[in-house]
């Protein structure tokens, strides 16, 4: 469980985030939604320990990430996973590599176990005949699998997904919807999504957070969202005609 | 009339003022960034098979043009040397002397070192600068990686094999100053190698690879600091690489001046 308390951050004059508080359950799909620039980055960097808050706490499972000390902050870190927005996979290392470096790096085990682990997330993402295969070499879904899979080696307690689904077609975009919510349950992970995919957000988010010019404006579950009558939420979320279509048919199947 | 400097300073423009600030900030941070290169080491295993790669791609890699530049230059100076000294009453053997000492004081330690800082020190910034733009920092760094040790010191440890290039460059650029002055007409075989035996002084030697190895440190160091710190996109990436191409030359020069005043001055 990850608990924000009144999060502020600035860059110079510029005000990002204005006192978000919220807190992401265990084993729950966290969704952040909000438009561009309404400090949903800065805030799941701040989540990360890459930013640092200039006011306000965030506590991992009770402990509050200022007070650590840089060693375990470092060991915190260790039990996060990260997908990003590109994937950001090691360009000179093949699948393989990519997904065995964390394990490489910080733990002890021996080759082959090192192997056994990386084939096993491998086929758990759904990866099978990609091992020697370099980033380049493959697509832009098996690159977000790559990157789910390396996020997840270490066992992680957070994982925490930067816009997962961009630049994917629909189907590809849905499967790995459906990955990272899989994991989350399987593994009991607190997962943070940050997206404005409004697939995802009806599909899987089981807690979402708007963010509205750096404030938080809403909060609720994707059940929730159909209700809502805040107007910034609703702007946002039926913006699209199809949208607004099924949230149309919803009030009618209401009344 | 007597004015302080600190007085001085504030009839500068706020531009100015803005500007120097900025090369202070750049300079505080660069030092930072060498402090960060040290901490929290990469397991040694993992950094030995970086370091090598690091060696093969950094020194050996540039191992042809080298040898390539420096035979011909090597040449260049000899010929010079040679139209210059048409006094029948100076020995041939001088032009042997002149290329030796150019060469070795300064052509293969600084010139060498100013290419190293195009080729090396671009592809230092720029691939240090993609791994930015492409978040593969960011991913390093969440995993709790220290990721300018990670990517910097094997840079730095591989550079410091510099003065093996550095003396690869003296004895082809000697080569090509003997195969221009005998097979040009310019000084008989036996006249050049008297020339260059002649007052032979061992710390020249020891100079040249004191250079290199600072050199070595400036071009693994300062275009790793454009890469790591650059902000933007693919075409940040490339500006980066030529600011650090101009500014490692810059530190080159300087450290060339400050080194020889200290050492030969």
């Amino acid at each position: 469980m990850i608990e924000v308390e009144n999060v502020h951050k600035s860059f110079g004059e510029h005000h990002v985030l204005k006192g978000v508080s919220t807190i992401f359950d265990k084993g729950k799909t966290n969704l952040i939604i909000g438009q561009s620039g309404s400090g949903k980055t800065v805030f799941l960097k701040c989540l990360l320990g890459l930013f640092e808050p200039d006011e306000g706490q965030i506590c991992y499972d009770g402990q509050y990430y200022s007070e650590l000390s840089i060693a375990e902050r470092r060991n915190l870190r260790q039990e996060m996973g990260m997908v990003f927005q590109g994937s950001a996979l090691f360009d000179s290392m093949t699948v393989e590599g990519n997904v065995m470096f964390p394990l490489d790096m910080f733990t002890n085990q021996s080759k082959s176990e090192m192997q056994d682990r990386v084939d096993f997330v491998l086929k758990r993402v759904n990866l099978i005949d990609a091992h020697k295969k370099f980033p380049a070499e493959i697509s832009g879904g098996m690159q977000k699998r790559v990157a789910i899979a390396r996020a997840i080696v270490m066992n992680p307690k957070y994982l925490f997904c930067d816009e997962p689904n961009s630049g994917l077609d629909p189907k590809t975009a849905i499967l790995i919807d459906n990955l990272i919510h899989e994991i989350t349950q399987e593994y009991d992970i607190t997962t943070v999504i940050n997206t404005h995919d409004m697939n995802s957000v009806m599909e899987i988010g089981e807690k979402i957070i708007f963010l509205k010019n750096g404030y938080k404006e809403w909060e609720g579950t994707n059940k929730e969202i159909f209700k809502t009558d805040n107007q910034a939420v609703t702007d946002f979320v039926y913006s699209s005609e199809l949208f607004k279509k099924v949230r149309q048919m919803y009030i009618e199947e209401r009344n | 009339m007597k004015v302080k400097c600190s007085t001085l300073f504030l009839f500068l423009s706020p531009q100015v003022q803005s500007k120097r600030m900025k090369y202070l900030e750049a300079i505080g941070k660069y030092f930072i960034m060498i402090w960060e290169v040290f901490k929290k080491p990469t397991k040694w295993p993992i950094m030995r098979s970086l370091i090598l790669k690091e060696i093969d791609d950094l020194i050996f890699g540039s191992m042809g043009i080298i040898i390539f530049i420096s035979f011909f230059i090597g040449g260049v100076v000899t010929i010079q040397t040679a139209l210059n000294l048409n006094n029948p009453f100076l020995p041939k053997s001088l032009i042997g002397f002149a290329t030796r000492q150019s060469v070795i004081l300064e052509f293969a330690p600084t010139f060498t070192s100013i290419i190293m800082a195009g080729k090396v020190g671009s592809y230092i910034t720029s691939s240090i600068g993609t791994m930015r733009v492409t978040e593969q920092i960011d991913a390093l760094e969440v995993m709790g990686v220290n990721s300018l040790n990670y990517l910097v010191f094997p840079k730095i440890i591989a550079t410091m094999i510099y003065p093996f290039a550095v003396a690869v460059s003296m004895f082809v650029g000697i080569l090509g100053g003997w195969v221009a002055a005998v097979f040009g007409g310019y000084a008989p075989s036996g006249e050049f190698i008297k020339g260059l035996q002649m007052d032979f002084d061992a710390f020249h030697i020891t100079y040249a690879f004191i250079k290199s190895i600072v050199f070595a440190f400036i071009i693994a160091t300062v275009p790793s600091f454009y890469g790591y710190y650059m902000k933007g996109g693919a075409l940040e990436v490339g500006k980066a690489s030529t600011t650090s191409f101009v500014w490692t030359s810059v530190v080159i020069i300087i450290c060339n001046y400050v080194l020889t005043q200290m050492l030969l001055g």
